[in-house]
C-alpha cells in the first residue's frame, strides 16, 4: 500500500508501519483490493442518500439539504489511550458544571481571584436572569461536545468546549450503522466499544434532571424546525429516544406549567431537551422578536415546573475567553491537575497578550469568542496581508471578543480519495452527558478535512466524517 | 399526538395518494392513445379537468396537447398538484414528522422523492410515461405497505389513513364525473353503442376492471357507476373510502358507534349512513353529475372539519385542560 503520511498519522507510524492498535484492521484491509474499497465507499454513500441522512447548509441555492459526507476508512483509537481521554472529559465537564453553578450563585471563584470578574461581566453568553438559580443536581451542561485535536507531537489537546447545543452525535450513530452494513468485512474479529447506548443514556440523563414532582417524566426535544442546520439530528434523537419532537408553537405555558398541544388537548411536559439557543427560547425573557420559542417558558423553568437541557446560561462556560481559564477552574473546584491540556491561548482582552498576538498574527489562529461552525476565524499563517490587517482592526476595536492560539498541525487519517488512500487532517468531538451521573460515549465524531492540506473540518465548510473506533483491549 | 404532527402525517398520505392518482390518469390515457387512428389533442384535455387544475393549465400552456399536459401533470412545479409537487410536499411533511413515522416509511418516501426528481431532470418520461407511472404507483403502494406493517395502528396511523381515503374518494369521484360526461353526455344514452376501449380505460384508471368484471360481468354504464360509487368492498369506491375514513375518525375520538363528539365525526357519519342507504337508481334520479358535485362538497366539509377539530385546533389554552376529550 502506497501511503505517505506527513506529520502525525493516526493509523501509521512515520516508518509506514501500522500502529499497534491498527494492526488487525490493517491486516483485514490488505485483503481488500482498491476496487472493492471503492465499491464499499459507494455503497455507503448510497445508504446515506437513500436514508436521507442530511445536514442543512445556509445560503446554498441548490437546496439546503446536503447528504452527510462520509469516508469509509475508520479512525482507530487505542483503548488505553481512550481511558485517559475519557477520564479527562469527565473531569472537565464536572468542573465546568461546578463553575457555572458557582458563577450564578456564590461566585467563590471570583472572590478568590481565580477568574477575573471583568471576564464574566463582558461575556455575551452570561445570563443575569439565572442569578440565584440552581437546576436539579446542579447540572447545567447536560449534553457536551468537546472538540479534541492531536498535534504533531502526538498529544491530544482540547480545542474548545461546546456546551450550548453541540451537534453531531446522530452522525456518530449513523456512521456506525452504515459502516456495519456497507463494510462489514473489517469488523470481524475486532472488538469495538459500542456507541449504540447513547440514546438510552441521553433519555436517562434527561429524565434524571426532571422536576422532583414528576413521577414518570415526559421529555421532548425542542427544535427550531426543518430549516435548522441540525434538523436531521433533532428528529433522529427524538425518534431514537421515543420522545416527541416539538416546535415552539407546539408548546403552551399555562400558570407556569408547560403543555403540549395535542389532538386530545393539553399534556404536561417535564423535560425539554432544547436545541434552540438561549436568545430564542422565550420572547418574554430574551429576544422579543423570537418566534421559535415559547412565551413564558422561563417563568415555568424558574418556578421549577420544567427542566431545560442544557440549562439557560450554560454558554458562559464555553465563551472562548473563559476556555483559557479551564485548567485553573479544574484545579480550583476539584483540586486535581487537568488530564487533558488546553491549547495555549492568548486573550486579546489582556493588553500584554494582545500585543503579543498583534505582533505574531502570521503565526497564530485568531477566533471570535462566541462563534461556532468555523465562522470568523483567521488562519494567520495562510492569510494574506490584507486579511491580517483587517483582523488587526477587528481585534483593536473589540479585544474582548478575540483569542489567539498557535497553529496546530492536526493529525491525519488515511482517507479514500479517488481510488487511493491519502492522509487527511481530522479532529474528534466526543460527547459527554451529565445529569445525576456522567456518561462519556466511547469515541465520538471524527471530522475530516477532505481537501489536501486543509485543517478545516466543519461540515458547513466541506468537511466529511469517519466512523470512530475505540478498541477494547 | 401533537396536532402539528397529525397534520403532517395526514397531508403526507394525502399527497402520496394524489401523486398516485395522477400517475393512473396519465398511464391509462396514454394507453388509449396508443393505436388510436390519430393523436387526437382532445384526448388529453379532460385529464386536466380530472385534477381540477384546468384554469392554471390554460394560464400556463393555453391549449391542451399531449406533451404540455404530461409536463403539467407530472413535472411542473408551478402546478401544486403535479406528481413532482405532490411528492415534494409529501416528503416535506414527512420530514417535519420524521420522528413520528417509522424508518422504513421515511426511507420509502425519500427514495420515491429521489426517483421523481431524477426522472423529472432526465425528461425521458415525457416520451414514454408508462415506466414512470408504474414506478410512481409502486412507490406509493410500497409506502402504504410500510405504513400498514411498520407503524402501530394508533392515532397517527388513523390520520394517515383518513388523509389517503379522503384524497382517494375525491379522485375517484372526479374521474367518474369527467370521464362519464365524456363517454355518456346524458345518462339517457344508456344502451347506445359503447366505446368499449374507453369504458375499459375508465375502470382501469381506478384499477377496477378485474373486480368490476367479477361483480358485474359485462360493462354496463350504470353498473360501472354503481361499482365506483357504492361498492362496499372495492377499496377505491367512494363509499368504501368514506366508510373506512369514518372508522378511523371514530378510532381517533373513541366514540361509541352511532354517536359523535365532534363535527368531523358528525359529517363523516352522516355521509356514510346516507351512502349505506343509497341505490344507484337514486343517484341516477338525482343526476350523476349533481350527485358527485354534492358528494365532493360533503367530502370537503369533512376535510375542513377535521382540520379544525384536530389539526389546527383553536387555542387550547383558553379551554379547560383535559387529559382527554373522549366521551363515553
Amino acid at each position: 500500500m502506497q501511503y505517505q503520511a506527513q506529520g502525525f498519522d493516526e493509523t501509521f507510524t512515520s516508518e509506514g508501519q501500522p500502529r499497534p492498535a491498527c494492526e488487525e484492521f490493517y491486516r483485514r484491509l490488505q485483503m481488500i483490493g482498491p476496487d472493492e474499497l471503492g465499491r464499499r465507499q459507494q455503497a455507503a454513500e448510497l445508504q446515506f442518500r437513500n436514508a436521507g441522512i442530511t445536514f442543512n447548509v445556509y445560503g446554498h441555492e441548490d437546496g439546503v439539504e446536503k447528504v452527510w459526507p462520509f469516508d469509509i476508512m475508520p479512525r482507530v483509537l487505542d483503548g488505553a489511550e481512550w481511558s485517559s481521554i475519557e477520564a479527562g472529559l469527565r473531569q472537565r465537564v464536572m468542573a465546568l458544571n461546578l463553575f457555572i453553578d458557582d458563577v450564578y450563585n456564590e461566585r467563590r471563584i471570583i472572590k478568590d481571584g481565580v477568574v477575573p470578574e471583568e471576564l464574566l461581566r463582558t461575556s455575551k453568553t452570561y445570563r443575569p436572569e439565572m442569578e440565584g438559580f440552581s437546576p436539579t443536581h446542579k447540572a447545567w451542561c447536560h449534553v457536551n461536545g468537546v472538540d479534541l485535536v492531536r498535534d504533531k507531537d502526538g498529544q491530544i489537546y482540547v480545542l474548545e468546549d461546546n456546551l450550548r447545543c453541540p451537534s453531531g452525535v446522530s452522525y456518530v450513530l449513523e456512521n456506525r450503522e452504515v459502516m456495519k452494513r456497507s463494510f462489514s468485512q473489517v469488523f470481524h474479529g475486532v472488538s469495538i466499544a459500542p456507541v449504540e447506548e447513547y440514546p438510552e443514556k441521553l433519555l436517562q440523563t434527561l429524565q434524571s434532571v426532571a422536576p422532583p414532582s414528576a413521577h414518570q417524566p415526559l421529555a421532548v426535544v425542542l427544535t427550531p424546525g426543518v430549516y435548522n442546520s441540525a434538523y436531521f439530528e433533532h428528529t433522529f434523537l427524538a425518534q431514537q429516544m421515543g420522545v416527541q419532537l416539538v416546535q415552539g408553537s407546539d408548546l403552551a405555558v399555562v400558570d407556569n406549567v408547560v403543555f403540549l398541544r395535542t389532538t386530545h388537548g393539553l399534556h404536561r411536559v417535564d423535560v425539554i431537551y432544547r436545541r434552540i439557543d438561549d436568545d430564542f427560547l422565550d420572547p418574554e425573557c430574551f429576544r422579543k422578536d423570537s418566534c421559535l420559542g415559547v412565551a413564558g417558558l422561563m417563568r415555568a423553568y424558574r418556578a421549577g415546573n420544567v427542566a431545560l437541557a442544557n440549562a439557560p446560561g450554560t454558554g458562559v462556560a464555553d465563551d472562548k475567553a473563559v476556555y483559557a481559564y479551564v485548567p485553573q477552574i479544574i484545579k480550583y473546584y476539584l483540586d486535581e491537575e487537568p488530564i487533558l491540556n488546553n491549547v495555549p491561548t492568548y486573550l486579546c482582552g489582556d493588553p500584554q497578550q494582545r500585543d503579543h498576538v498583534l505582533a505574531n498574527l502570521d503565526k497564530l489562529v485568531v477566533k471570535p469568542t462566541n462563534e461556532s461552525g468555523g465562522y470568523g476565524i483567521l488562519m494567520g499563517p495562510q492569510a494574506t496581508d490584507e486579511q491580517r490587517a483587517a483582523y488587526v482592526d477587528l481585534i483593536r476595536s473589540n479585544p474582548r471578543n478575540y483569542i489567539a492560539q498557535p497553529m496546530l498541525q492536526l493529525s491525519t487519517v488515511p482517507t479514500l480519495i479517488g481510488d487511493r488512500l491519502e492522509p487527511r487532517h481530522v479532529d474528534l468531538r466526543p460527547f459527554v452527558l451529565a445529569g445525576e451521573e456522567v456518561y462519556v460515549m466511547p469515541g465520538g465524531l471524527t471530522r475530516v478535512a477532505l481537501n489536501a492540506g486543509s485543517m478545516v473540518v466543519n461540515s458547513s465548510q466541506g468537511g466529511g466524517s469517519k466512523d470512530t473506533w475505540v478498541l477494547r483491549n | 399526538m401533537l396536532s402539528r404532527v397529525a397534520d403532517s402525517i395526514f397531508w403526507m398520505s394525502r399527497y402520496i395518494e394524489r401523486a398516485e392518482n395522477v400517475a393512473r390518469y396519465i398511464d391509462v390515457n396514454f394507453n388509449i392513445t396508443l393505436g388510436a387512428e390519430s393523436d387526437n389533442p382532445l384526448q388529453w384535455a379532460p385529464l386536466v379537468y380530472t385534477t381540477g387544475d384546468h384554469e392554471l393549465f390554460k394560464e400556463l400552456y393555453g391549449e391542451g396537447e399531449r406533451d404540455s399536459v404530461l409536463r403539467f401533470l407530472a413535472f411542473d412545479d408551478r402546478n401544486p398538484n403535479s406528481i413532482l409537487s405532490s411528492v415534494n410536499a409529501a416528503r416535506e411533511n414527512a420530514r417535519t414528522a420524521r420522528d413520528s413515522i417509522t424508518a422504513p416509511m421515511w426511507e420509502q418516501i425519500n427514495r420515491f422523492y429521489l426517483m421523481v426528481q431524477s426522472v423529472a431532470k432526465s425528461g425521458a418520461a415525457l416520451h414514454d410515461p408508462n415506466e414512470f407511472c408504474d414506478a410512481v404507483k409502486l412507490n406509493s403502494h410500497a409506502l402504504v405497505g410500510h405504513t400498514y406493517t411498520t407503524m402501530s395502528h394508533g392515532e397517527a396511523w388513523h390520520f394517515s389513513r383518513v388523509g389517503r381515503l379522503l384524497e382517494r374518494a375525491d379522485k375517484t369521484s372526479r374521474i367518474l364525473d369527467v370521464q362519464y360526461y365524456h363517454l355518456l353526455p346524458s345518462i339517457n344514452d344508456v344502451g347506445s353503442a359503447l366505446d368499449l376501449v374507453r369504458w375499459n380505460a375508465l375502470l382501469r384508471s381506478t384499477s377496477a376492471l378485474t373486480m368490476y368484471r367479477r361483480v358485474h360481468g359485462r360493462i354496463v354504464p350504470d353498473r360501472v357507476a354503481d361499482f365506483l360509487i357504492l361498492d362496499r368492498d372495492f377499496p377505491r369506491s367512494m363509499r368504501f373510502c368514506v366508510m373506512r375514513a369514518q372508522d378511523s375518525v371514530s378510532e381517533i375520538t373513541g366514540s361509541r358507534p352511532g354517536t359523535f363528539t365532534c363535527r368531523t365525526e358528525q359529517l363523516a357519519g352522516r355521509l356514510r349512513s346516507e351512502m349505506d342507504y343509497t341505490a344507484i337508481e337514486d343517484v341516477i334520479r338525482e343526476g350523476l353529475h349533481e350527485y358527485i358535485d354534492r358528494f365532493q362538497l360533503l367530502l370537503n366539509g369533512i376535510g375542513e372539519a377535521l382540520q379544525a377539530d384536530f389539526l389546527s385546533p383553536a387555542d387550547h389554552t383558553k379551554t379547560p385542560i383535559l387529559q382527554s376529550q373522549r366521551q363515553a
